[in-house]
C-alpha cells in the first residue's frame, strides 16, 4: 500500500530540487504533447528554450524581449510574494497593474507637452500610488469587515478592465488620434518615455527597478523586523501577534506592497514597451506573476530566476507558434503544466511517499 | 500459577527511538497498578500495544493464561480490555446515551440502555442523566460518560490514561472511590499518571519507566514522592524553595477588567480585579475554559478590554499595544508553546528575537542584529539548561519541556517587572517542571511580580503566596495559600451552582 506521510520538517533539499524537477517534468510531458500534435518534440523544445537565447538569427531580437517581459513579472511577483508569505492572498495584481498604468499615464498626459526632468519620477510615483490605492480596497474591506481579499481583489480586476476601456476611448483618448481608441503614445513624449537605457539590450528603468526591488525585499526579509513579522505571520498568526505584529497593519502593508509594485510595473510598461493606453493594454502579467511567485518559492532571488524562465517560455512559445505552427493553446497548456508540476512536486517537500501498512504513533 | 495479566519482554522501536525495550510487568486481578514515567518514557506506546492500537516488534502478553496479541482495539475490547483516554472522544451535540451507544458493538434499545447507564452509574457512584447533552456537561461528568461506556463492556482490565489531569480535587475523590470499588470486584486497573501523590494514594504497585525500559517496580505507598520522582527522572533534583521575604509595593494592578465574548475568545471576563506586589507570586487556579486564555490575552495586549484598566507600577496601560506594555516591563508567556509562544519552523535565534527584540535591543531602526539575538538565545539555552543541539535548531525539534524552559527563560532574562505565565509546566516532565517553578520563585525573589495561571493546584500551592480562582470569567478574591484548604479550592474551581455563589460573594465583598 502506498501512503503519504507528513514530514516532520519541510525538506530543504526538496525545496531546492522541486523547481528543477518541475521544469524537467514539464519538458518531458510537453514533448509527448507536441509529438501527439504531430510536431517534432525535440525541435519544439529547442525552439522554446534554446532558440531565443542562442539562435544566431533570433537571439538578438529575443534576448531583449525576455528582459522586457521578465521585468513586470518579477516586480509584481515580488510584491505578491510578501503577501503570500503572510497568508494574505492578493489575486488582483492585474487590476492594480492597470490602475497604476492609468494613474501614471494620466499624470503624463495631463502635463503633455511640457518638457521637464521631473515628469518621469512624478509618473512613477503616481503609478505606484494608483496600484496602492486599488489594493487598499480589499485591504480596508478585510480590516474593517473581514471580507475575503481573494474575492475582492479578483473582482476589482474586472472593474479595472472596464475602467481602462472607458478611459482609453473617452477621457484619455488621443485628441489627435483621428477618432482611433487609445491614448497618446508616451514613447513619443520624451519627458515621459521609459526608453531603453542601453540600445538593443531591452534594459529599461523597469528592469533596473526589478533587480533593485529583489535585492531590497531580500534584505527586508532577512534583516528587517517587518520582514521577520511577515515570515512569522505566515507560520503562525498567533505567534506574530505575540511578537507584537499588528495583523491589520500587516494586511495593509502586504496588500500595499503588492499593489504598489504592480502599479510600478504598469507604469513602466505603459511608458515603455506598450506606449499607449488601449483597451487591450493588459496582457495577464498580474496573473502570470502568481505562478512566477510560487515558481520562485516566494523568495525574491528565486523570483528573478523564475521570471526570466517564464519570460523565456513566452518568447520561445511565440517563436514555436510562428516557426512550427504550434497552436497557441498548446503553448498555454505547456505553461500550465509548469505550475501543475511545481505544485505537485511541492507536495513532496511537505509529505513523503511511504510504502507498507499504516502505523499509528 | 499464571498471573492475571502479564507483559513479557515487550519491545517496540520507531525510527530513531526505542520506545519500549524489553518491558515486563504483571498484574493480579483486583490490582491497581501505576505506570509511572516522564513524557516520552514509553508509557503511551506500552498501553497502545495492550489495547491493540500498536503491534509490538517482539515480546508476549498473556491475559488469564491465554496469549494476548490483539490485532486492533475491537479485538482487545472483546477480550475484556477497556481504556479511558486522556482526550475524550465524545460528540457534544449528542446525549449521553447516544454517545455511549455509538461506542458499542451492538447497542441495546434506548430504554434499556438508559436503565443500564443509570444502574451502572449509581452502582459506582457516577450519577449521570442519560438524556443530558454532552456539550452541557462539566469535564468531570464527561469523563464519567467515558468510564461508564467502558464499564458497560464489563472489562477485566481497565486502562486509565492521566484521568485526573482535568479534574477538581472533589471529582478526583469520586473517581478514586469508583476505581477502588471496581478493583474490589476483581477488575484490574492500569493507572497512568505523573501525579505522584495520587499514585501513592491509590495504587498497590507501580512500574516505573524511563527511556523505554522498566527501571523499578515498587510499592508506591512505601516510597516518598521524592523517591518516586527520582526513580522516574533517574537523578536527584531539588524541590523548589520559597524565600520568605516581605512583599514590596504593588507592581501590577488589574482594576475591574471586562471582556465580551467574541469569535476568538469564548468566555467573557467579568470585572476581574487583583493586585500583585513586588516579590509576590499570585496563583490563578481554575479549570481550562473558564477565562484563562482571555485573561492572559488582555494582560498581554493581544485582546483589548471593554472596560477596566491595567496598571504597571502605577502607570495605566490598559489601552497600550503589546509592544508598549513589553517596554514598560509587563511580559507574558502564553500557554501554547508551539504556534503562540514560539514558531516551530523558526530556529531558536529567531524565536529569541520573537519577544526579545525590544527589551534586549536586538533591533535598531527595525534592522535586526542577529549576532546579538544569537547571544541572547545562547544565554537562555545556557542559563535554563535547554537541551538542544544549538541555537540554530528549530523550535519544533525541542521536546515540550525544553521548549517550555526556553520560552519561560526568554521572558525571565528580559528582566520583567511583571511576568504572567499561563500553564507554565503543562505537559512538561518532572525535572523541567521543577526547574521552571524554581526559576519563577527566583524571579519573584529578585523583585518582580509574577502571575501564574495554572490548572495544577499542587503547583500553585507550591509556588504561590496567594491564590485566586477563575471560574466562568469571574475571579475570586485572592487569599494567602495558608488560608485555604484543598477542598475549598476544589469547590471554587468546581463551578457547581451554590459554589459559584460563594465565589461571587467573595468577589463582591472585594
Amino acid at each position: 500500500m502506498i501512503r503519504l506521510e507528513r514530514r516532520r520538517r519541510q525538506s530543504r533539499a526538496w525545496a531546492l530540487a522541486t523547481p528543477v524537477l518541475a521544469v524537467g517534468a514539464t519538458v518531458a510531458t510537453g514533448m509527448v504533447m507536441f509529438a501527439l500534435l504531430g510536431k517534432d518534440p525535440v525541435e519544439a523544445i529547442r525552439t522554446i528554450f534554446w532558440a531565443p537565447l542562442f539562435d544566431p538569427n533570433l537571439a538578438s531580437y529575443a534576448r531583449p524581449q525576455i528582459l522586457v517581459k521578465a521585468a513586470p513579472l518579477v516586480l509584481i511577483a515580488i510584491g505578491l510574494s510578501l503577501g503570500f508569505r503572510a497568508n494574505i492572498w492578493n489575486i488582483g495584481a492585474e487590476g492594480q497593474y492597470i490602475m497604476g498604468a492609468i494613474a501614471g499615464g494620466a499624470t503624463a498626459l495631463a502635463l503633455y507637452p511640457l518638457d521637464a526632468w521631473w515628469i518621469f519620477p512624478l509618473m512613477i510615483t503616481a503609478g505606484i500610488a494608483g496600484g496602492v490605492a486599488w489594493a487598499m480596497v480589499p485591504a480596508l474591506l478585510k480590516i474593517r469587515f473581514n471580507a475575503n481579499e481573494i474575492l475582492v481583489s479578483l473582482m476589482l480586476v474586472y472593474v479595472a478592465e472596464q475602467f481602462l476601456a472607458s478611459v482609453s476611448i473617452g477621457l484619455l483618448r488621443n485628441p489627435d488620434g483621428i477618432g482611433f481608441p487609445g491614448s497618446r503614445n508616451l514613447q513619443h513624449y520624451e519627458s515621459a518615455a521609459n526608453s531603453e537605457l542601453i540600445t538593443g539590450t531591452g534594459i529599461h528603468s523597469g528592469v533596473i527597478a526589478a533587480i533593485a526591488v529583489a535585492l531590497m525585499v531580500h534584505a527586508l526579509l532577512r534583516l528587517h523586523r517587518l520582514g521577520f513579522q511577515i515570515r512569522l505571520a505566515g507560520l503562525s498568526a498567533r505567534s506574530a501577534a505575540h511578537s507584537g505584529a499588528n495583523p491589520k497593519r500587516l494586511t495593509a502593508i502586504c496588500l500595499a506592497a503588492g499593489g504598489g509594485l504592480a502599479g510600478l510595473a504598469g507604469i513602466f510598461e505603459l511608458a515603455g514597451p506598450a506606449g499607449q493606453l488601449t483597451i487591450d493594454f493588459n496582457v495577464g502579467y498580474g496573473f502570470t506573476a502568481i505562478i512566477v511567485a510560487f515558481l520562485g518559492r516566494l523568495n525574491p532571488l528565486g523570483i528573478v530566476l523564475a521570471g526570466l524562465l517564464m519570460a523565456l517560455t513566452y518568447i520561445g512559445g511565440e517563436m514555436a507558434q510562428f516557426m512550427l505552427n504550434l497552436p497557441a493553446a498548446a503553448i498555454q497548456a505547456f505553461q500550465g503544466m509548469l505550475l501543475f508540476f511545481l505544485l505537485s512536486m511541492d507536495f513532496l517537500s511537505r509529505f513523503r511517499i511511504a510504502f507498507g501498512t499504516a502505523r499509528i504513533n | 500459577m499464571t498471573e492475571f495479566f502479564e507483559v513479557g519482554e515487550l519491545s517496540k522501536a520507531y525510527p530513531g527511538v526505542q520506545a519500549n525495550d524489553r518491558v515486563s510487568f504483571s498484574m493480579d486481578a483486583g490490582e491497581i497498578h501505576a505506570l509511572l514515567g516522564e513524557n516520552g518514557s514509553g508509557k503511551s506506546t506500552l498501553v497502545k500495544m495492550i489495547y491493540g492500537i500498536v503491534r509490538p516488534d517482539s515480546g508476549r502478553m498473556t491475559l488469564l493464561g491465554q496469549p494476548h496479541a490483539p490485532a486492533n482495539p475491537s479485538v482487545a475490547r472483546s477480550r475484556g480490555i477497556a481504556m479511558v483516554f486522556q482526550h475524550f472522544s465524545l460528540f457534544n451535540a449528542l446525549t449521553v446515551a447516544e454517545n455511549i451507544a455509538l461506542g458499542m458493538h451492538r447497542p441495546p434499545r434506548a430504554r434499556r440502555l438508559d436503565d443500564q447507564i443509570r444502574a451502572t452509574g449509581s452502582n459506582y457512584g457516577l450519577p449521570l442523566n442519560p438524556n443530558a447533552r454532552v456539550g452541557d456537561l462539566s469535564v468531570g461528568e464527561r469523563q464519567r460518560v467515558e468510564i461508564i461506556r467502558c464499564l458497560l463492556q464489563d472489562p477485566k482490565l481497565l486502562i486509565m490514561d492521566e484521568p485526573t489531569s482535568v479534574l477538581t480535587p472533589q471529582e478526583t475523590g469520586i473517581l478514586f472511590a469508583t476505581l477502588r470499588k471496581l478493583a474490589s470486584e476483581g477488575t484490574a486497573i492500569l493507572y497512568i499518571s505523573h501525579k505522584l501523590e495520587e499514585i501513592r494514594d491509590l495504587c498497590n504497585n507501580a512500574t516505573i519507566l524511563r527511556a523505554g525500559r522498566v527501571v523499578a517496580t515498587c510499592s508506591p505507598k512505601e516510597n516518598s514522592t521524592r523517591e518516586l520522582a527520582e526513580m522516574m527522572v533517574g537523578s536527584s533534583f531539588s524541590a523548589p524553595e520559597r524565600s520568605n521575604s516581605a512583599f514590596g509595593e504593588p507592581l501590577l494592578e488589574v482594576r475591574g477588567i471586562s471582556l465580551r465574548p467574541g469569535p476568538t475568545f469564548g468566555t467573557p471576563l467579568k470585572e476581574v480585579s487583583f493586585t500583585v506586589k513586588r516579590g509576590e507570586i499570585l496563583g490563578i487556579a481554575g479549570i481550562a475554559g473558564n477565562g484563562q486564555d482571555e485573561l492572559v490575552s488582555t494582560l498581554s495586549g493581544e485582546a483589548s478590554v471593554d472596560s477596566g484598566d491595567i496598571l504597571v507600577s502605577g502607570a495605566s496601560l490598559g489601552h497600550m499595544s503589546l509592544e508598549s506594555r513589553r517596554r514598560l516591563g509587563l511580559l507574558v508567556a502564553p500557554e501554547e508553546r508551539i504556534g503562540h509562544a514560539a514558531a516551530a519552523e523558526m530556529n531558536l535565534v529567531e524565536n529569541a528575537f520573537l519577544t526579545g527584540a525590544d527589551r534586549m535591543e536586538l533591533a535598531r531602526f527595525g534592522i535586526a542584529n542577529w549576532r546579538k539575538a544569537r547571544k541572547f538565545a545562547e544565554a537562555i539555552i545556557e542559563k535554563f539548561d535547554v537541551r538542544t543541539t544549538g541555537a540554530a535548531s528549530y523550535a519544533g525539534s525541542l521536546s515540550g519541556g525544553n521548549l517550555q524552559k526556553f520560552v519561560i527563560g526568554r521572558e525571565i532574562l528580559q528582566d520583567p517587572l511583571v511576568l504572567v505565565v499561563n500553564q507554565p509546566t503543562w505537559g512538561v516532565d518532572a525535572a523541567a517542571a521543577a526547574a521552571i517553578r524554581q526559576a519563577l520563585l527566583d524571579l519573584a525573589a529578585s523583585g518582580s511580580a509574577v502571575v501564574a495561571v495554572s490548572q495544577d493546584l499542587d503547583e500553585l500551592i507550591e509556588m504561590s503566596s496567594s491564590i485566586a480562582v477563575l471560574n466562568n470569567g469571574r475571579l475570586s478574591q485572592p487569599r494567602p495559600v495558608a488560608n485555604y484548604t484543598k477542598d475549598e479550592l476544589g469547590m471554587l474551581m468546581g463551578g457547581t451552582h451554590d459554589i459559584r455563589l460563594t465565589a461571587e460573594e467573595s468577589n463582591d465583598s472585594a
